[in-house]
């Protein structure tokens, strides 16, 4: 059964991956946003998921105005990373998991979910900083990677308590999967910052430390932040942090906060970054406890019912 | 028609690219999705108003184009996104386009940000109530109501 290990909160400002891209990394100002990942690196050597689901939003890249799907799952073999204007990120093609993503798609949509399928899709830097703060830059990437893009660019994005509903559907999809596969689920975008108009610069440290904190202790009461807050308090492009939601969904109600990173700026944004770990992990390995065997009996159940008649 | 008032117009210094704005800005975003291409970016430095013509611009879009009015492309529904685009053929950093929206020039705009940026203090509210979203009537946006919808 595949199970999810872990999430991880993460920005994706581009200039992060200008910096990588044009060897700056060694420049005090960047110095200062790479030495937070680290520890986060190790973390994940050692943590050597078998999938990462990454939640982000596409910049203008994938998707122009022609078409803004809300929530967009990639289902193809690979995702070429895309021109942004400057040539495409010098990173590894990322090779998707075509058989898990039409899983997730076929269990979230009879769970009410209307993904949008995509089978033909290049991913922008909202998907490969992140990889880059948390695998560096290897030559092939050490895992597969599920795109899910989230439509934070017009408004309205879907709600948070959406978002987080969705976290929890995929959560059921995966653990009805029945390969032995440790997936991790990135949530990404954020934290405070405002990139257009007469207000742009705007950060609001104090909103993203409530933010992290909640997200590990109450994130239910996240989820009935309004949008109007979200724009307000962490700008008007801050409000893609409702996709942290979607991580945080998927996850244990009770987690672990293994680590967490926060500077400002990077170029217009604040920095965050947080690693969640689910507490069930120890216990599902050693397979002790009616928890995981109630667990396995509820994930044969999702599997019987999507693999037979589909809406409950 | 007038456009529509909303809860997040209340927030000072900011457009929000809405669904409405997304309908009316149509063609300044395409216009700008079309400078990823290099023939199309030489075919609009050539000759820019010409260019423009392509598009379906009204004139408040095509004079905001043509004169670099960053905000007012916004106003009239172009989106950052692809607005940066227009900055990034001109040769622009993202830095130089927030510096202009923001009145400001790149060097007091950096110097503001390595400083920890824009406080929200004195920036939430065009009316100066703290909260104003709450206080004003339900059933104005959806959005709203569906986001607070538990």
């Amino acid at each position: 059964m595949a199970s999810i290990i872990a999430g991880v909160g993460s920005s994706h400002v581009p200039a992060i991956g200008a910096a990588l891209d044009n060897g700056r990394t060694e420049e005090p100002y960047w110095k200062r946003v790479f030495s937070g990942f680290e520890k986060s690196k190790q973390w994940m050597a050692k943590t050597k998921p078998d999938v990462a689901i990454v939640v982000y939003n596409d910049h203008a890249s994938a998707f122009s105005v022609e078409m803004i799907p809300t929530f967009a799952l990639g289902c193809a073999a690979e995702f070429p990373p895309a021109d942004e204007g400057w040539g495409p990120r010098p990173v590894p093609v990322l090779k998707g998991h075509p058989a898990l993503a039409a899983h997730i798609a076929q269990s979230v949509i009879l769970d009410e979910f209307d993904l949008t399928i995509v089978n033909k899709m290049e991913v922008d830097h909202g998907l490969t900083v992140p990889m880059n703060l948390l695998f560096g830059t290897p030559k092939e990437w050490p895992c597969r990677v599920i795109p899910l893009a989230v439509n934070v660019v017009m408004y309205p994005p879907p709600t948070g308590h959406r978002c987080y509903m969705l976290g929890k559907a995929i959560r059921k999809a995966i653990e009805s999967y029945p390969e032995d596969l440790r997936v991790v689920i990135f949530g990404t975008g954020g934290l405070s910052h405002q990139i257009s108009g007469p207000r742009a610069g705007l950060i609001n440290s104090k909103w993203d430390k409530s933010f992290l904190d909640n997200l590990t202790k109450d994130p239910k009461k996240l989820t009935r932040i309004p949008h109007i807050d979200y724009m307000r308090e962490a700008g008007a492009e801050g409000i893609e942090m409702v996709m942290w939601l979607i991580m945080r969904g998927a996850l244990d109600d009770k987690v672990d906060e293994v680590y967490r990173f926060y500077t400002v700026p990077a170029s217009n944004t604040a920095v965050g970054h947080i690693i969640l770990e689910n507490r069930r992990k120890a216990a599902a390995k050693s397979k002790r406890g009616a928890a995981g065997r109630s667990k396995q009996a509820a994930a044969r159940k999702a599997a019987h019912r999507i693999a037979s008649k589909g809406r409950r | 028609m007038a456009r529509a008032q909303h809860d997040y117009d209340d927030i000072p210094g900011t457009f929000v690219f809405d669904a409405e704005r997304s309908r009316q800005g149509y063609g300044i975003n395409m216009f700008c999705m079309s400078l990823m291409k290099e023939e199309n970016r030489k075919a609009f430095k050539a000759n820019e108003a010409e260019y423009l013509k392509r598009f379906k611009l009204t004139p408040a879009q095509t004079e905001a184009i043509l004169k670099r009015d960053y905000n007012r492309m916004l106003e009239h529904g172009g989106n950052i996104y692809f607005t940066a685009k227009l900055g990034a053929t001109d040769g622009h950093s993202f830095q130089h386009l927030a510096a202009l929206m923001t009145g400001s020039s790149q060097q007091d705009y950096a110097a503001m940000m390595l400083a920890g940026g824009r406080s929200v203090e004195g920036n939430r509210s065009r009316s100066g109530k703290p909260k104003p979203a709450k206080a004003k009537a339900k059933p104005k946006s959806k959005s709203k109501s569906s986001a607070k919808r538990k």
